[in-house]
């Protein structure tokens, strides 16, 4: 059992900057550190490599809660915070290489491309849906939301399907990737159901609280 | 009835005559400069792709304004997805592939039919320098000195009967050489194909290299075709497979997606792919911060080709 201390000092730290090498790796090939970079067509490298990571971290931040469930401990929900913030911050930046790098601020093509690309118009759907979850992350929100807190944050599971949905449809051909995070999400909001259904215990319960 | 059209190249979009080489005296130059940059014939830099950047060597003078890629952009950066899905893949595992002893099978509708040697396919005609601009249906883009011989000078002399309507293109099947083979991505052996008209144009080159030196494997070595006024997949590559028909040959991606690939995948800012538009286009090799550019019709070279298609709906037509 991990004492409370030595999560919040040791491990959410450790966790902090395990997320952060992502960010880091992809700055260091910007900027052609050690002979490494981007190759021929950077922007897309970075666009890639930061949209998988935001998608990666929304699955991470699902996985904390049937985790917890089977290790029959409470301490994965400290990182869960930390993740779920991590995961919008790699997706907003994933937006914003869009428009900075891709389009060059075009608002008028970014709309149009928005409005009228499904894949786009999901992806997007998804960054705006982790924006109050993301306002709202903090432990006073928390407080003020109470009850509803928990409702509200229920909006990471259609950010998660709306993301996996949007990976899908952008690649052009093979998409067994995309559906290895399809398979993987299914998993995740698949343990919350049957968990609803069949191993709802006193305990369970009186944790959701 | 054939209806007079403008199929006319401008000047400035080939080399002139003078620097025209034969074959012979090509490979001579190539391999000159192969040997000066450790770049020989035998030789890729998939190998090695932390080689001094080779910024290529072109055989003529460069009168198009336009602004060439680098010839590393061209070897590490393209979609042949015989030897990967990505498009670092095919300059990471095309090293195992044989270029050569190479035949091709000329098949179908024409008068001269039967299997022929690289040498007996290219060796009579001079290669000619082209620098075209390279658009794929992925919305990015190149400019690519290529070396070839005019498509329509080899078919010429294989006597296409009235009833070869269309030219259909097969590429190699050799999945011990070609690791996406083994994938089920496509239905390999990649097929593609024009109608008769487009395989005849001056335009529509057979490549044999590429800014001086033969054509890298995984550029489609040894023989591929440049359609420069079609997306990039038309533009089969290592080809051991041409056959006259009377029908519309198969294609690879139209079978594979018809709702989001045609048979004529002429380049057109105005008709999108229904996942994405391709009125722009990202420019390889323009950096970070560049913006991307207007794709033109036809991929600029509407002047030429769009005779061949009057009365076609291009909606329709994609």
């Amino acid at each position: 059992m991990l004492s409370l201390h030595t999560i919040h000092r040791v491990w959410i730290p450790v966790g902090f900057i395990i997320c952060l090498l992502p960010m880091v790796w992809i700055v260091l090939q910007i900027f052609a550190v050690g002979g490494l970079g981007l190759g021929p067509n950077p922007i897309e490298e970075i666009q890639d490599w930061l949209g998988i990571w935001g998608l990666r971290l929304i699955m991470m931040t699902l996985t904390v809660t049937p985790f917890r469930w089977l290790i029959r401990q409470h301490w994965p929900v400290r990182f869960r915070r930390m993740l779920g913030r991590f995961a919008f911050t790699y997706c907003l930046a994933h937006f914003l290489t869009y428009v900075v790098l891709d389009q060059s601020f075009d608002w008028s093509a970014i709309i149009e491309d928005i409005t009228e690309r499904p894949y786009l118009t999901i992806g997007f759907a998804a960054l705006v849906l982790m924006v109050p979850l993301a306002i709202t992350s903090s432990h006073s929100w928390r407080r003020k939301l109470g009850r509803r807190w928990q409702i509200l944050h229920r909006l990471i599971y259609v950010a998660g399907i709306a993301g996996c949905w949007h990976f899908y449809w952008q690649v052009k051909k093979d998409v067994t990737e995309p559906l290895i995070y399809i398979a993987i999400l299914t998993v995740l909001l698949g343990a919350r159901v049957v968990h609803q259904l069949y191993a709802r215990t006193p305990t369970a319960s009186k944790e959701r609280g | 009835m054939l209806i007079k059209r403008s199929t006319a190249i401008k000047p400035s979009e080939i080399t002139s005559e003078a620097n025209f080489l034969n074959r012979r005296s090509f490979l001579h130059t190539a391999s000159l400069a192969g040997s000066g940059l450790l770049l020989g014939s035998g030789c890729t830099q998939a190998d090695t792709p932390a080689d001094p950047p080779f910024e290529g060597r072109l055989m003529g003078e460069n009168t198009t304004g336009l602004e060439l890629n680098s010839l590393s952009d061209i070897m590490s950066y393209n979609n042949f997805y015989e030897f990967g899905l990505s498009k670092g893949d095919p300059a990471k595992y095309a090293g195992a592939f044989k270029p050569r002893p190479w035949t091709v099978e000329i098949a179908g509708e024409a008068e001269v039919t039967g299997t022929f040697d690289y040498g007996d396919i290219v060796g009579p005609h001079p290669i000619q320098e082209r620098i075209y601009r390279f658009r794929c249906v992925e919305a990015w883009s190149m400019v690519i000195p290529w070396n070839g011989i005019p498509l329509r000078d080899l078919l010429r002399r294989f006597k296409p009967t009235s009833r070869a309507r269309y030219v259909a293109f097969e590429t190699v099947y050799r999945p011990s050489e070609m690791p996406g083979q083994r994938s089920r991505v496509l239905d390999f052996p990649y097929l593609e194909a024009l109608t008769i008209e487009e395989a005849m144009h001056p335009l529509t080159l057979l490549v044999t290299g590429l800014y001086g030196i033969d054509l890298p494997n995984q550029n489609g070595a040894p023989l591929r075709l440049i359609v420069p006024w079609k997306y990039g997949f038309k533009s089969i590559k290592s080809i051991v497979r041409i056959s006259f028909t009377a029908t519309m040959p198969p294609t690879t991606w139209s079978l594979a997606g018809p709702s989001e690939y045609g048979f004529y995948a002429n380049v057109n800012p105005e008709v999108d792919h229904p996942r994405w538009s391709q009125a722009r286009e990202r420019v390889i090799g323009s950096g970070l911060f560049s913006k991307k550019q207007p794709t033109l019709m036809f991929n600029g070279y509407a002047e030429q080709v769009a005779g061949l298609y009057q009365g076609l709906d291009l909606t329709r037509n994609f």
